[in-house]
């Protein structure tokens, strides 16, 4: 029992190594909730980002998932400085952005873009896509007006989209053909570091694939570096080097991807692994969900101790909901963290396997 | 009779580059407690098929024609008042952006409320009150303190269950549901996907349920239609669809899946780019991009035709049975080498 320990304590650092394009550390978003309507005042906060640290290698791609509402676009809109963080530091390529004016951040602007969650709330309706998306060359003077439209054709064809496009505005598209534009639109300026922030999610499998391809292409040929939230966990297993599992504004664990899918140690990811649909309508409809119980927690008041306690089928009291777990290393690879006391022993496992901590582990020492 | 009986349904839209054929002589039908899946390539007309069904396209430019029989009544010639009834109570609809259609100006409880009380005479403290049970049902946290909260200060998921949650109101017949979980996490999904199915238990109501997700597809629905540039490729049972697809493009969508199980540097794309719908290719719209093109292809649109010996299977492609079965076989046969 004492190597974990000892573990534990480097392992809640960063360990850098040098050639980090972001590193992001203890990161915190609080929105205030205000009440009375003359006098605004302040009654509390929303913790969207609660303390989130972890850093980004060039060339590399972070993937992120978690619940609905534990803060992932937050975080990405205060890494991208469209959000001022309440606390915590942001580096890019070993420079302090955090507290850089509008003015100081501009030569950072056309490096670090972003591919955002709503298409249709961050396209300009009156504009045609032609120019939405020819906005940030026109800003940045990258090339004649001959040259930035043939580059804009160009972008639109390698996300699928028809020349015939140019000229329409956003209203006039799919929703996926929405998607494609805020994607060609963060592609114009050569970017090093892109976070997309659900950016394949009302396409279909098909021009998905395009998309992915195309993002992993770039990345092969020039280096990038993403940062990619995503739902849909077969597509951040393919995109992914590294997988981090967020739960209510808070990391509940990393791994390199496939220590993650195939060893997961954090209960809520064994959830998430358990519920992703089959594409079998005779396997799909019998498959065993790991259900979770219990009212999703409100990031206002988060519960105490673990907070995920009120909710894991791994639940001990006394322990859980008194003594908040480290995000410790867990399991054998290296780089494998968990914030949890009781980590999967194994995967697969079923939901009683699951109520059960520590069995599994000493059926195993003793056999 | 079906619930919704939709023939032969088109829809055009003028823009400054000529006609778009958003969606060009569609059918298919729902019936009660059913679930239709309807699936295909982004661009496709699966949004705009279903609001041409709600009568909600842009007046200015759009053009419509067929038919769409509800319980016996024809929506496409109903009057907008008669519409207006009908939208929100028997049939609603999630909307696939969910930032369209709320309103950023006003508190999530009142646009709730809003909604019951145009269909239902009801108290606003009733009205109040099933927004907060909807909300909850959802999946929202501290539901009643974020009644009188701005869409904006939600994140995308949460925006699309208030969305879901609106659709509930009126325990509608019918619940269109376009995307209604993309932005949602796994176990958020399937609760509610677990939410839906209810409604369908306790009102018996019809869902028709456009998403990109296969899976989710697989999971839930009875019949499929798959669409590729506005038309209909091939529907058919569940089973039917995915256990013996018949449509080369079908193969390539269930080809293009990533899986959890299986480890590729590139996914399998379909060749060739998504086509114009401004001047959608002669014969089989599919045709420029299809594996197994043959001259008739180039000329003869291929009509939408039953499958032998599976009955309610119809399909729109020239190849005939025997290299169907064929393919289906083999690209099923790698799709579970692959998962094993
Ligand atoms: N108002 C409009 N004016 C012109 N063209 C339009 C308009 N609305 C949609 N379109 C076009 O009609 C076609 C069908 O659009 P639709 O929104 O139905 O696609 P979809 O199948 O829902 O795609 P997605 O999966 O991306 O949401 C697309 O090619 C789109 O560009
Ligand atoms: N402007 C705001 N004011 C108040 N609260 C906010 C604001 N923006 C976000 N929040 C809250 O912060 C939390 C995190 O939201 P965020 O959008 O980051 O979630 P997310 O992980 O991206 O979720 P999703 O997967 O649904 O997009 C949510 O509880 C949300 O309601
Ligand atoms: S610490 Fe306890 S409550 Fe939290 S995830 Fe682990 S087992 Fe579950
Ligand atoms: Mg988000
Ligand atoms: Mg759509």
């Amino acid at each position: 029992m004492a190597a974990p320990e000892k573990e534990m304590l480097r392992q809640t650092q960063l360990e850098l190594k040098g050639d980090e394009l972001l590193v992001v550390e203890d990161l915190q978003k609080y929105f205030p909730v205000t009440r009375g309507i003359i006098f605004q005042k302040e009654v509390a906060s929303v913790k969207a980002v609660d303390g989130v640290s972890f850093a980004v290698r060039e060339g590399e791609t972070l993937g992120v998932v978690g619940e609905s509402g534990c803060g992932k676009s937050t975080m990405a809109r205060c890494i991208m400085k469209l959000l001022e963080p309440t606390a915590g530091s942001i580096k890019f390529r070993g420079q302090d952005i955090t507290k850089l004016s509008r003015a100081e951040m501009r030569p950072f602007r056309r490096e670090m873009m972003m591919i955002f969650q709503d298409p249709y709330a961050s396209l300009n309706p009156r504009k045609r896509v032609g120019f939405i998306v020819a906005e940030a060359l026109q800003v940045h003077k990258l090339g004649t007006e001959a040259e930035i439209k043939r580059r804009v054709q160009e972008l639109l064809e390698v996300v699928g989209l028809n020349p015939e496009h140019y000229n329409r505005f956003p209203h006039e598209f799919s929703g996926g053909q929405r998607q494609r534009i805020g994607v060609a639109r963060a592609l114009a300026v050569n970017p090093k570091l892109i976070v997309c922030d659900e950016p394949v999610s009302a396409l279909d499998v098909s021009v998905q694939a395009q998309i992915l391809n195309l993002l992993k292409d770039l990345q092969r040929d020039f280096g990038l570096t993403y940062i990619f939230i995503a739902h849909d966990l077969n597509v951040v297993r393919h995109i992914s080097d590294r997988v981090m599992v967020m739960y209510l504004g808070q990391v509940s664990e990393t791994a390199d991807r496939n220590d993650l899918y195939k060893e997961p140690k954090h209960p809520y990811t064994g959830a998430l692994l358990s519920a992703v649909p089959v594409p079998d309508p005779t396997v799909g409809r019998h498959r065993k969900r790991i259900v979770l119980e219990g009212d999703v927690p409100s990031p206002i008041n988060p519960p105490s101790g673990c907070r995920f306690h009120p909710r894991c089928p791994r639940f001990v009291e006394g322990h859980c909901d008194v003594e908040e777990p480290a995000l410790i290393h867990r399991g054998g690879a290296v780089g494998h963290t968990a914030k949890c006391h009781y980590p999967l022993e194994r995967w697969p496992m079923t939901e009683e396997e699951m109520a059960r901590p520590g069995v599994a582990s000493t059926a195993a020492e003793t056999a | 009779m079906a619930l919704l009986e939709v023939t032969d349904l088109k829809t055009y839209f003028r823009t400054d580059d000529g006609v778009v054929r958003a969606v060009d002589g569609v059918s298919f039908s729902v019936d009660k407690g059913q679930t239709l899946g309807i699936v295909g390539e982004s661009g496709s007309g699966k949004s705009v098929t279903c609001l041409t069904i709600m009568g909600l396209n842009p007046k200015r430019t759009a053009m419509s024609s067929g038919t769409a029989m509800w319980k016996g009544e024809d929506l496409l010639t109903a009057t907008p008042k008669r519409l207006r009834e009908i939208r929100g109570s028997e049939i609603a609809m999630i909307f696939q952006d969910p930032m369209t259609s709320l309103n950023p100006v006003h508190k999530i409880g009142a646009q709730l409320a809003e909604a019951m009380r145009l269909h239902e005479d009801v108290s606003k403290k009733t009205a109040r009150a099933r927004a907060l049970e909807l909300l909850k049902a959802v999946g929202i946290p501290r539901a009643e303190r974020r009644l009188d909260d701005y869409p904006h200060q939600f994140s995308g998921g949460m925006r699309q269950r208030v969305m879901i949650a609106m659709s509930l109101i009126n325990n509608p017949d019918l619940l269109i549901a376009d995307e209604p979980t993309t932005a949602l996490d796994v176990t958020t999904q399937a609760q509610i996907l677990t939410l839906i199915e209810k409604l369908q238990e306790e009102f018996g109501s019809a869902v028709i349920m456009i998403t990109h997700d296969l899976g989710v597809v697989a999971e839930i629905a009875d019949d499929v239609v798959v669409m590729y540039a506005a038309e209909v490729a091939e529907k058919g049972g569940v089973e039917q669809i995915f256990k013996k697809p018949h449509h080369p493009y079908t193969w390539g969508l269930m080809g293009s899946l990533p899986r959890l199980d299986a480890d590729v540097e590139r996914l399998v794309q379909i060749q060739g780019q998504p086509p114009s719908m401004l001047r959608p290719p002669t014969g089989c719209r599919f045709h420029p991009r299809c594996p197994y093109v043959m001259p008739i292809c180039k000329e003869v649109d291929p009509a939408l035709a039953p499958v032998s010996d599976d009955p309610g299977h119809l399909q729109s492609c020239h190849l005939d049975e025997e290299t169907k079965n064929r393919e289906a076989a083999k690209l099923l046969a790698g799709m579970m080498a692959e998962a094993s």
